[in-house]
């Protein structure tokens, strides 16, 4: 195991995306010891995913990437952190390495994450989450020529349309299965952010001669070893569209389970913070979409306030809470708009697989009354997923709220859960048989 | 035939209780299982789920081995996702002192008839190709088997209803006394008898038994079909001190049917919060990679922490609870609950009818320990 | 730097652009990641990481992560049972 310091960091910041680089970035610039660590190969997150051929970013993006390389801060990429074995220290596997994370002070920006519902031929290969189809594109996948239609709800899906089309890609149509009123309504709240328009503008110019129909939802994927073909839902009628990809995600859901397994209280599903973003536990602050999906300018304004809160410079930090003020109304016009129609429920049918890693179908699920009871007795969500694909959904589809969260939070290495960075303990009594 | 609502009135829908539901109904009893949480939620979701015989005494073998044959005679009813497999349990010994231990079990075995080979080792690589080289050898006994428990419980819990039992769950029991039980929003259930089968927690219940909380660590791995085929214990406890009283950890682990291999065991004395003990994880995963240093690479998604009910003398609670007329215990089990669930239903059945058991009940009547208090 | 890379696939030559993905390599070669519990083919769905279909052979290790690990030239890939 490598440790990374003699020295514990000031700040550790666990997720390089906006929120992360932001909040790194404004505690190393007051001449605090800070680091980074991340699962992806460079930072950026999801949203700022780059290709592996071009370093395609927005203003924003380039701007802020500048600074971090200008930071000081100690960047450690293709590191998961998925358990904290004592106050203070963190444990970060990599593909053939372990990390011992010592701080003073802990930033979790660990981002969201995509909802998927289940429906029949959600499991084909080839259809994948919306966001999902464009990481992949990022990472090297080529989609020059082929038909992917894009689904689901919220704004990603916008994005992740004119992206791909940008890439070369023909997109027969895009499914939002929100209702236009919601949606016109969600248009005129952005007519009111000058940056939203300017955004808003150029999405529409990307968008130019894509088909999008609201109150669309996909109703069955279709295809013997891969997808060939979706069938949508539109106004009550169906029709089959043939295509390559369905990029299909349901919005986002925040990535709190670190923050729980430290101890972090949550509150409707997001964490807990103050005005300075610190969570319920006095050295961890958490800044971005685990508490509350808003986007990349939130995330951005939040990062840089628990970044100043962290080192202790709240007058400053406290010059961004109008900006947060601000961000914060077009996220709760982001869970207004977006929520999910109640049809959405109908999709699956009996022999639907719900937890993919274990393989569940809807029926088996529909006896039991709790995710508690259903996991026992179905194993669903027992899988290396540990419930976050299939959690979001049967809580939607069933209501049933999710259990809490143990070590690890992702799956790792035996060898790994078993790292002590504490003095060697003599090893405990061994003792007879079976227990 | 009484006035109360029920004949039997069982406190917890663990295995045990479980087991006791579908004994009782199949006899005919009016029958209500109660339980806080869902079926097989306490212990049972959290053990091994292993089927074994067991020698630390012979009341022990007597009651295992009683239990492992009414598993086998059930097995033809379980349902697919009990997951039955009979994977042969061997016992690794790493060195003489062991496999002498090898041959006094083996010997002990044959003279019961329980099916048990030696293996020496170029048997016992043959055997298990990713035990490390250098250990002695074992003994295989092939009979053992494994098993999932949540859904085990669930099986029986549910022939039970077929029977005619009922189940209340969501219902947490605050009171056991004669006739009864009172339930957390004080309604109260009557029964003529009531059992006392809520595991770990049994003596908040029937105050004054000794059930102490042992707690254990398991880890899950992802799927390595092929990777290990029977169960594996080792017989390292044999170099130490061997005290009842302390923390300890041995190399024990088990194949699902699934291909996901099972890590274990740990077990603690004095804890009773249910969060991951480090210091037991880090122990218990060493000790597992010293016997196959091929887990350390393998991908582990779930930990997770359990309390078994441990008594005194290491037998189970299974008669009337002392101090009381018509209260009895199923309790105590620690970690052989999976295992004698069945046998538990069987003689605590013929102690309520006043029948004939299939085995002397003597070594698990609760009454024994009553002796101690006398000389307390 | 080159700007393809060849890897092994289910046996078969995949050349990929440079910094793609395990993950990309078995969706071009139109080869499934895994092979589900029931014996379903499976790819790639979230693309960040999390929902462990993309899991491959890679190199002879089983469960290998593949939209995490970059190819090399000379890797060996096959679909995870």
């Amino acid at each position: 195991m490598i440790s990374d310091s003699r020295e514990p960091f000031d700040v550790l910041v666990v997720g390089g995306g906006p929120a992360g680089i932001a909040a790194a970035v404004r505690a190393a610039e007051t001449g605090a010891r800070v680091g980074i660590v991340d699962e992806n190969f460079a930072p950026g997150g999801q949203i700022w995913r780059s290709r592996p051929s071009e370093q395609e970013h927005t203003k924003e993006a380039s701007k802020w990437r500048t600074r971090l390389n200008a930071s000081g801060v100690t960047v450690l990429c293709g590191k998961r952190v998925f358990h904290q074995p004592q106050p203070g220290v963190l444990l970060a596997e990599g593909l053939d390495d372990l990390r011992e994370l010592s701080y003073r002070t802990l930033i979790l920006a660990t981002g969201a994450r995509e909802r998927f519902l289940p429906f029949p031929g959600w499991t084909l290969p080839n259809v994948t989450g919306a966001g999902g189809l464009q990481a992949m594109v990022k990472s090297g996948l080529p989609i020059r020529g082929k038909r992917v239609v894009v689904a689901g709800t919220g704004p990603l899906l916008l994005a992740v349309a004119a992206y791909l089309r940008k890439q070369g890609a023909e997109i027969p149509l895009i499914c939002e299965q929100a209702s236009w009123s919601r949606l016109t309504r969600f248009g005129r709240f952005l007519m009111q952010h000058p940056q939203k328009i300017a955004q808003g503008l150029l999405l529409k110019k990307g968008l130019r001669g894509i088909p999008f129909e609201a109150n669309s939802w996909p109703v069955a994927a279709h295809g013997e070893t891969h997808l060939e073909a979706v069938t949508i839902s539109h106004g009550g009628q169906c029709g089959a569209i043939k295509c390559d990809y369905l990029a299909c995600g349901f919005h986002l859901v925040p990535n709190t389970e670190l923050a729980v397994l430290l101890g972090c209280r949550t509150a409707g599903g997001y964490v807990q913070v103050n005005e300075f973003q610190q969570t319920t536990m006095e050295s961890i602050f958490c800044a971005g979409e685990p508490t509350g999906i808003g986007g990349v300018e939130l995330a951005l304004t939040e990062g840089q306030i628990a970044g100043l809160a962290a080192v202790d410079r709240n007058s400053e930090a406290r010059t961004l809470f109008r900006a947060r003020e601000k961000h914060r109304r077009f996220a709760r016009m982001l869970d207004e708009t977006f929520c999910l129609r109640p049809e959405l429920k109908s999709l699956a049918s009996p022999q639907t697989l719900v937890c993919r890693c274990e393989d569940v179908p809807y029926s088996r699920l529909q006896e039991h009354t709790s995710w508690r009871a259903a996991k026992l007795h179905t194993r669903c969500g027992m899988g290396p997923c540990q419930g976050r694909i299939c959690g979001p959904a049967t809580q939607f589809l069933f209501k049933w709220s999710p259990d809490s969260v143990r070590p690890p939070v992702f799956p790792a290495r035996v060898e790994n859960l078993a790292a002590l960075p504490v003095p060697e303990q003599p090893i405990a009594e061994v003792t007879g048989g079976l227990q | 035939m009484g006035k109360a609502a029920y004949d039997v009135v069982i406190v917890g829908a663990g295995i045990v209780g479980a087991a006791c539901a579908d004994a009782f109904a199949e006899r005919g009893m009016r029958v209500v299982v109660v339980d806080r949480d869902v079926v097989g939620s306490g212990a049972t979701a959290a053990g091994m789920g292993h089927i074994v015989v067991m020698d630390d005494s012979d009341a022990q073998f007597a009651l295992t081995h009683y239990s492992q044959r009414l598993w086998q005679e059930l097995r033809p009813d379980l349902p697919d996702d009990v997951e039955y497999e009979q994977a042969g349990t061997i016992w690794v010994a790493a060195d003489e002192e062991e496999m002498a231990e090898v041959e006094r079990k083996r010997d002990y075995y044959a003279k019961r008839g329980v099916g048990a080979e030696i293996l020496d080792a170029d048997q016992l690589k043959q055997a298990e190709p990713n035990l490390r080289a250098g250990l002695v050898g074992g003994l295989l006994v092939p009979e053992d088997g494994v098993l999932y428990p949540p859904c085990a419980a669930r099986f029986l819990m549910n022939r039970a209803q077929q029977r005619g039992a009922k189940l209340k769950l969501g219902a947490a029991v605050t009171q056991i006394s004669e006739g009864r039980v009172r339930l957390s929003d004080g309604q109260e259930v009557a029964g003529e008898i009531v059992v006392n089968a809520a595991g770990s927690n049994a003596a908040e219940l029937t105050p004054g038994i000794e059930i102490k909380k042992r707690k254990g660590h398991l880890v899950i791995t992802d799927r390595y079909p092929g990777f290990l085929r029977h169960q594996l214990v080792e017989l390292g406890y044999l170099k130490s001190a061997h005290s009842v009283a302390q923390d300890s950890v041995a190399f024990n682990v088990q194949p699902r049917r699934t291909g996901q291999i099972l890590i274990g065991s740990s077990r603690q004395y004095g804890a009773e919060h249910k969060e991951v003990d480090q210091i037991m994880l880090t122990n218990m995963l060493r000790r597992a990679q010293e016997y196959m240093p091929e887990l350390g690479s393998m991908s582990a998604v779930r930990v997770w922490t359990g309390f078994r009910a441990a008594t005194p003398d290491k037998l189970p609670l299974i008669g009337p609870c002392p101090g009381h007329t018509s209260v009895f215990l199923a309790t105590g089990h620690e970690g052989l609950g999976i295992t004698t669930s069945l046998g538990t239903a069987r003689i605590l059945l013929s102690q309520i009818m006043g029948s004939k058991p299939e085995i002397p009940v003597a070594p698990y009547l609760p009454s024994r320990t009553v002796k101690e208090y006398a000389h307390a | 730097m080159p700007d393809e890379v060849v890897v092994t696939v289910n046996g078969s030559q995949v050349a990929v652009p440079a910094g793609a993905t395990v993950a990309v390599a078995m969706m071009m070669a139109g080869k499934p990641c895994r092979t589900s519990v029931t014996g379903e083919p499976r790819g790639p769905l979230c693309g960040m990481g999390i929902c462990f279909e993309c899991r491959a052979m890679v190199n002879g290790v089983p469960h290998s992560r593949s939209c995490q690990i970059l190819c090399e030239s000379g890797m060996d890939v096959k679909t995870n049972d």
